[in-house]
């Protein structure tokens, strides 16, 4: 009788199983997450279906782990050399341990790309990074400059908020901030302060900026963090049209400044384009087109390889009152 | 039920009484047809290449299983295996920086894992506290050693050739990992049902009392059985790493409810005293079909663990619910 049962279980195990059947495609890229459930990715995947119906013939297999461990993905990975897939375009869990599962996907003739969080050098064939550090340190300034001209402001003071002063990233943006600044004659850099990446820091290192600096008319903070805190502390001290705050953050954590005014935009990563080019230079790896320095990444142009192997997809997507909501749902 | 006793295959005579029927024969009936099922439903599963690279993904934890399942028929447990997995690879990982080679870094990793075990022991015979309150403690204890020593840092100088024991192949398709497992399946077999020590296993699970009052030396057997776990934790630490080519304090994450998993399925009674090595063994392979054939389907591994759930509360649940059934018949 249980046995009866035990059948049912696996018949309906097996009529799940063929629901997941798909027709046969001409190329298939596997694009493998750090984890399913996660918006971010879920996003990728947007962008890499967006792809694989501009191309045509292109079936993009969505898949990762439940939770964001190594061997979780080389189990998916495995599933995915047996299938036989054209590519892989994975975001890492692990820069090292992906590496001997990856070695052998190439091995067999797959071809191996990372996204967002790359492998080792030897486990694929190119990485695709969102963006570069100048790239991000040009676009914090350009916010900056953005945000006085919502402000009707001629010109005015700015202020950096970092996170910790040894933080290699965010000392490498401002070192690119500092290279941009000359371009742009109204904004006035007055000070850099570091909030450490803590909220209640970060807070109170805003709100002395408020204090210090009466002519201040930007604070530009490229950490979730910090420009989450500056946003409140200029709130909360009645500043808004006054002190806009601008940099790096999280649709989701800051579609509600963006509507009081605190923020007027922001910047970071759009997860749709990432999924879009990581499937796009996926098959045009397959297709044997591009070489050692560019690859085709549809419309967003191509991607400029280094010599590592890796590129910048574009400059940092700005977010403001027309997109947040949009992609505040998504991360 | 007349017509069936007439049967001649060599089927027991009763078909219908199945609590007869030894608890292997289902778990063998629903590996071969999950494994048919998905042969059917997926044109990649019949290649050996792609059965052999499967059994990389649970020949590790199927290696820890085997032991764990002698140390669950005592009543005890061991939730800290893959903790001891991790903190025996950063200890591998260590050693392979300081220049060792393979042989030492081997069996410093094997002697990690054996001194966890040794803890794990010492601790809840000596002091009489439940193994599962223990190796909680422990699960996190060793965990916790490797993020205070590794943090986010990495290991990754093992030497030329270490990496044979987690990517290498004996013959054709068959991996040093499959066969060493074969090796360990038939070891444990023997040692629990050909030999005294485990029948030892089975009086203890039962009644340790009268274990005890028998002759038998309960603390020391169960020390013996936390210290061969811990180094077949240290072993499957070898493989994992070996295949990994490095070491991160998170390694094997979350693998000890696999590994228990395995056991369970394989028929072995969560409350001691009752299991086998050949259930434990088809149980393995239940699981691995079951997971690579969905892996191939693209089935998303949150319902894998849903078909994978309903699979063992089936399993653990059919015992209880034939006992059931056949008293109310008679």
């Amino acid at each position: 009788m249980m046995f009866k049962k035990l059948l049912a279980t696996t018949a309906i195990a097996v009529a799940m199983m063929s629901t997941g059947v798909v027709q046969a495609a001409d190329i298939k890229i596997g694009l493998v997450v750090k984890a399913l459930g996660i918006g971010f990715f879920e996003a990728a995947n947007e962008g890499a279906q967006e792809a694989a119906k501009e191309l045509g013939g292109v079936q993009v297999i969505y898949t990762g782990p439940t939770s964001t461990t190594a061997e979780g993905q080389i189990e998916v990975i495995s599933a995915l050399i047996a299938q036989k897939v054209d590519a892989i375009a994975v975001s890492a869990n692990d820069t090292d341990a992906l590496v001997p599962i990856l070695a052998k996907a190439q091995k067999r003739g797959i071809k191996v790309i990372s996204w967002d969080s790359g492998v080792a050098k030897k486990g694929r064939q190119m990485h695709l990074n969102p963006s570069s550090n100048a790239l991000i340190g040009e676009m914090n300034i350009k916010l900056a400059a953005d945000a006085l001209k919502a402000g009707n402001f001629a010109s005015g003071d700015v202020a950096i908020l970092s996170a910790t002063p040894t933080s290699t990233n965010q000392n490498i943006w401002i070192e690119e901030m500092k290279k941009v600044l000359p371009k742009y004659s109204n904004l006035n850099l007055v000070a850099t302060v570091y909030g450490d990446d803590l909220a209640d820091k970060s807070y109170r290192e805003a709100q002395a900026l408020l204090k210090t600096y009466p002519n201040l008319k930007a604070i530009i903070a490229p950490t979730t963090v910090g420009i989450l805190a500056a946003a409140q502390a200029v709130k909360d001290a009645g500043k808004i049209g006054k002190v806009y705050v601008t940099g790096l953050g999280l649709p989701s954590e800051l579609a509600g400044h963006v509507d009081s005014g605190a923020v007027h935009s922001f910047a970071i990563w759009n997860p749709i384009d990432l999924g879009y080019a990581a499937t796009m230079i996926a098959y045009n790896l397959v297709k044997g087109n591009g070489s050692d320095t560019k690859i085709g990444m549809g419309r967003l142009g191509d991607a400029n390889l280094d010599e590592n192997g890796e590129a910048a997809m574009s400059e940092p997507f700005i977010y403001d009152a027309s997109n947040v909501h949009k992609f505040a749902d998504i991360f | 039920m007349q017509k069936i006793t007439t049967q001649k295959w060599p089927l027991p005579k009763d078909l219908f009484s199945i609590k007869k029927l030894p608890w292997e024969f289902f778990l063998i009936l629903i590996t071969v047809f999950v494994f048919i099922l998905s042969a059917y439903a997926s044109p990649y599963f019949l290649d050996p290449w792609n059965l052999s690279d499967a059994t990389f993904n649970f020949v590790e934890k199927a290696i820890v299983a085997l032991p764990l399942a002698m140390l669950i028929i005592c009543r005890d447990i061991d939730l800290s295996v893959a903790s001891i997995i991790a903190l025996s690879s950063v200890a591998m990982g260590f050693a392979a920086q300081y220049g060792f080679n393979i042989p030492v870094i081997v069996i410093i990793g094997i002697s990690v894992g054996m001194l966890c075990g040794l803890v794990n022991g010492a601790v809840v015979t000596h002091f009489e506290i439940p193994a599962i309150v223990v190796t909680i403690g422990t699960m996190s204890l060793f965990r916790g050693i490797s993020y205070i020593l590794l943090g986010d840092q990495v290991l990754k100088d093992y030497p030329e050739g270490f990496d044979y024991f987690g990517q290498g192949y004996i013959y054709w398709v068959f991996s040093f990992e499959f066969m060493l497992f074969l090796v360990a399946t038939l070891f444990f077999y023997f040692l629990l049902h050909k030999t005294n020590f485990g029948r030892r296993c089975y009086a203890i699970g039962n009644n340790p009392t009268a274990a005890f009052y028998s002759g038998i030396n309960v603390k020391r057997h169960r020390l013996l059985l936390f210290v061969i776990v811990g180094a077949l934790a240290g072993v499957a630490a070898v493989l994992l790493t070996s295949r990994l080519g490095s070491t991160r304090p998170t390694i094997a994450l979350g693998w000890e409810l696999s590994i228990i998993t395995m056991v369970v399925l394989g028929g072995v009674n969560i409350m001691g005293g009752a299991g086998t090595i050949t259930g434990v063994f088809i149980a393995v392979f239940l699981m691995g079909i079951v997971t690579f054939g969905l892996g191939l389907l693209n089935v998303p591994g949150i319902v894998m663990s849903i078909i994978i759930g309903a699979m063992l509360i089936s399993v653990i649940a059919t015992p209880v619910l034939i006992k059931k059934f056949s008293q109310r018949k008679g």
